[in-house]
């Protein structure tokens, strides 16, 4: 059975990452300022006997059946496939979970271990606000206070979900340091950490910052891949030819490759955000245009300046606008295990009216950015090929900015 | 003897502790940061701090965010802040000068040729806010192979078991973060601090610094009177930001109001001990 042959990494795996310094190759690690050193290294021997603990992955897996609604579905996109041409297109529908994204795989493993670790306070950054309103659900959902830290900017182009984190009960705190977005509010939010050592857990929302986040994150969301490869499986007797998925921070990616990283005849495909263009100033494309360098904790990719000066990013899609993405991709895309190509607002605007109107699904903004590329690759491929997408998030947040670009008054 | 060794030697035998003032290089233009740190060791300053400028000070509270958002605008480079340096050694050769910041612009720039250029500046240690004792490798042998001191930081989240972790292989001095919390939003309490630093001056024959919260010459006395040096950063930064016009521009006595602040910390501190409660000799007469 295929999801019980990803369960032990084989001997010269590529799943064993990160080494006892939280490394994947050269990236990672853990670059914190010593009052928070403690704190994470509390984080990380929690999480290993949580781990270690067949009851917490059977709460887990509680959790995820009855509340998020797991396993989300796999679904053969036909109507989409024959309007694009070429190989067979499957969507993994993680935008069918509760609160409509991926984002709550991960919040629910998170919380679980912040009440195994005694923690009454949970903090945490958002970008589009949909890992704030995750968070903010499964706060709700056991009783502890939550303050998000959001950029002042995105408060503003993402009201709904402002509203949606108050209706939950969180307090969203609007930063308006550096650009006022996603860099900022993780700044911030580092800034309540350290100022709240005793009390307080940082539920980060992607597979980046300081060891142990990138593991662990990646962790609680290689469920999309295990799912997708036994429903695959299922459906079609074999492995994807390809597996492709949108790359911000990279944690939808890492939980749908991670599971087929030693399947050497599965091709893996991040698509990066590349905004007005890659050769624009204005894009978030970390890996196709960055170089390494340390920020939020860990040593990755990052948009920056010659001096070293952290650049800012841009995308259409919020939940893509952030200049760095999490090391473990780094040094899958050094290593040459997944290939990372980009995609410009324009093109993932016209992927995302395509979806709507082929399949009636409306995709977020970002995993319209996976499937621009799907748009290209496919055609490439023969009929029998199969790619595998994840569609790891619902579009209803979205709808304001796309009439906005589409020139529509709502 | 480096710089920092010999001078806190030499305080030593004064009996007295030292102030530590910080500047924020390039906060809010070259030619004012220049004249800050050229005016500081004649305002008292027996160290000096000097801040580079990032985009992204996650350790920072507003005070210190804005003035590097100010330096970053004037022009601010990791080699400028170098040249700085240089340009303060032609006059002075004694006042040791120590940078603060984060590592990914000496990253950006290469950790050794970093090292070999800010040795050659006369910069005597570095303190890099997000290198903990688990990364210091990235830095550490550079450093060490030009003979700068890598100052460590301690906080009051570093237990007794992580000690002897957190000071392996540091040099120059002990940092002592006095809060949990981010630079320049509340002080510690003299008994926090007289509890904490017995802790850490047992784990260390280095000298200690207080840092993190210490604003007023009282605060600074305090400092010195548990500790080897107060460093006081965001009240000065306050007292420059202060002095601006609506633009963010340095005014005629921008300049001298910090200073004259430098001044009133270092007499806070050279007072510090003689105006300590002293020993009572229980002299009873009878």
């Amino acid at each position: 059975m295929p999801v019980a042959d990803t369960a032990t990494p084989r001997p010269n795996s590529l799943r064993t990452g990160p080494d006892a310094r939280g490394r994947f190759g050269g990236f990672g690690g853990r670059f914190v300022a010593e009052t928070l050193m403690p704190l994470i290294l509390e984080v990380e021997h929690a999480y290993a006997a949580a781990r270690a603990d067949p009851s917490f992955q059977a709460e887990l897996d509680l959790y995820l059946r009855d509340y998020v609604g797991r396993p989300s579905p796999l679904w053969f996109a036909e109507r989409l496939t024959r309007a694009i041409g070429g190989a067979k297109v499957y969507f993994k529908r993680d935008e069918l979970n509760h609160t409509g994204a991926h984002k709550i795989n991960n919040c629910m493993g998170q919380i679980l271990l912040a009440r195994r670790m005694g923690k009454t306070r949970i903090i945490a950054e958002t970008g589009a606000g949909q890992h704030g309103v995750a968070t903010a659900t499964v706060c709700a959902l056991f009783g502890l206070p939550c303050v998000i830290y959001m950029g002042a900017v995105d408060v503003e182009r993402q009201q709904p979900n402002v509203f949606r984190m108050k209706l939950l009960g969180a307090e969203v705190r609007p930063v308006t340091s550096g650009a006022a977005t996603l860099k900022d509010a993780m700044n911030e939010a580092l800034r309540d950490w350290v100022a709240n050592v005793g009390d307080t857990y940082y539920l980060i929302g992607t597979v980046a910052g300081p060891h142990p986040y990138p593991a662990m994150v990646r962790d609680f969301q290689c469920v999309i891949g295990e799912e997708a490869k036994a429903q695959l499986h299922a459906a079609e007797g074999r492995l994807p030819d390809v597996a492709v998925a949108a790359v911000g921070g990279g944690s939808n990616a890492m939980g749908l490759f991670h599971p087929f990283l030693d399947d050497a005849g599965v091709r893996l495909i991040g698509v990066e955000a590349a905004g007005h263009g890659l050769d624009t100033h204005e894009h978030a494309a970390s890996i196709s245009r960055g170089r390494p360098g340390v920020l939020h904790g860990n040593l990755t990719y990052l948009l920056q300046d010659e001096d070293g000066q952290i650049e800012e990013a841009h995308s259409i899609s919020a939940g893509l606008d952030y200049p760095g993405i999490g090391p473990e991709h780094s040094w899958l895309h050094e290593i040459g295990r997944v290939e990372y190509a980009a995609v410009t607002d324009a093109e993932a605007l016209e992927a995302f009216q395509l979806c709507t109107r082929t399949e009636g699904i409306i995709p977020a903004l970002e995993p319209s950015h996976a499937l621009a590329q799907v748009q290209k690759l496919a055609p490439t491929l023969p009929a029998d090929a199969i790619i595998l997408m994840n569609l790891c998030g619902r579009g209803d947040k979205d709808i304001f900015t796309v009439a906005q670009h589409l020139g529509v008054k709502l | 003897m480096s710089r920092i060794a010999a001078r806190f030697a030499a305080l030593r035998a004064e009996g007295r502790g030292a102030l530590i003032p910080f500047l924020e290089a390039w906060d809010p233009d070259a030619a004012t940061s220049m004249a800050l740190l050229r005016g500081m060791p004649g305002a008292g300053a027996d160290l000096i701090e000097i801040g580079c400028p990032f985009t992204d000070p996650m350790a920072d509270g507003p005070t210190i965010q804005a003035a590097g958002r100010r330096a970053l605008r004037a022009g601010a480079t990791l080699s400028r802040t170098l040249a700085m340096v240089r340009e303060f050694r032609r006059e002075d050769r004694d006042t040791p000068i120590v940078l603060m910041g984060y590592l990914n612009p000496i990253l950006s720039y290469d950790p050794a040729r970093f090292c070999t250029d800010a040795a050659a500046a006369g910069v005597d240690g570095l303190i890099v806010v997000d290198l903990p004792t688990e990364e210091a490798d990235l830095l550490l042998p550079h450093a060490t192979a030009r003979e700068i001191d890598v100052i460590r930081l301690v906080a009051p989240t570093t237990d007794a078991a992580r000690l002897p972790k957190v000071l392996d292989g540091s040099s120059g001095f002990v940092y002592y973060v006095s809060i949990t919390g981010i630079t320049g939003t509340r002080s510690a309490a003299y008994d926090d601090l007289a509890a904490a630093i017995p802790r850490v001056r047992h784990a260390t024959a280095l000298p200690i610094a207080i840092g993190f919260g210490v604003r007023s010459p009282a605060q600074a006395a305090e400092a010195v009177r548990v500790a080897d040096a107060a460093v006081v950063a965001s009240a000065l930064i306050d007292t420059l930001a202060a002095s601006l016009d609506a633009e963010g521009r340095a005014q005629p006595d921008t300049v001298r109001r910090v200073l004259d602040q430098v001044r009133a910390l270092a007499d806070g501190v050279r007072g510090a001990r003689s105006r300590a409660p002293q020993p009572q000799q229980t002299g009873n007469a009878g």
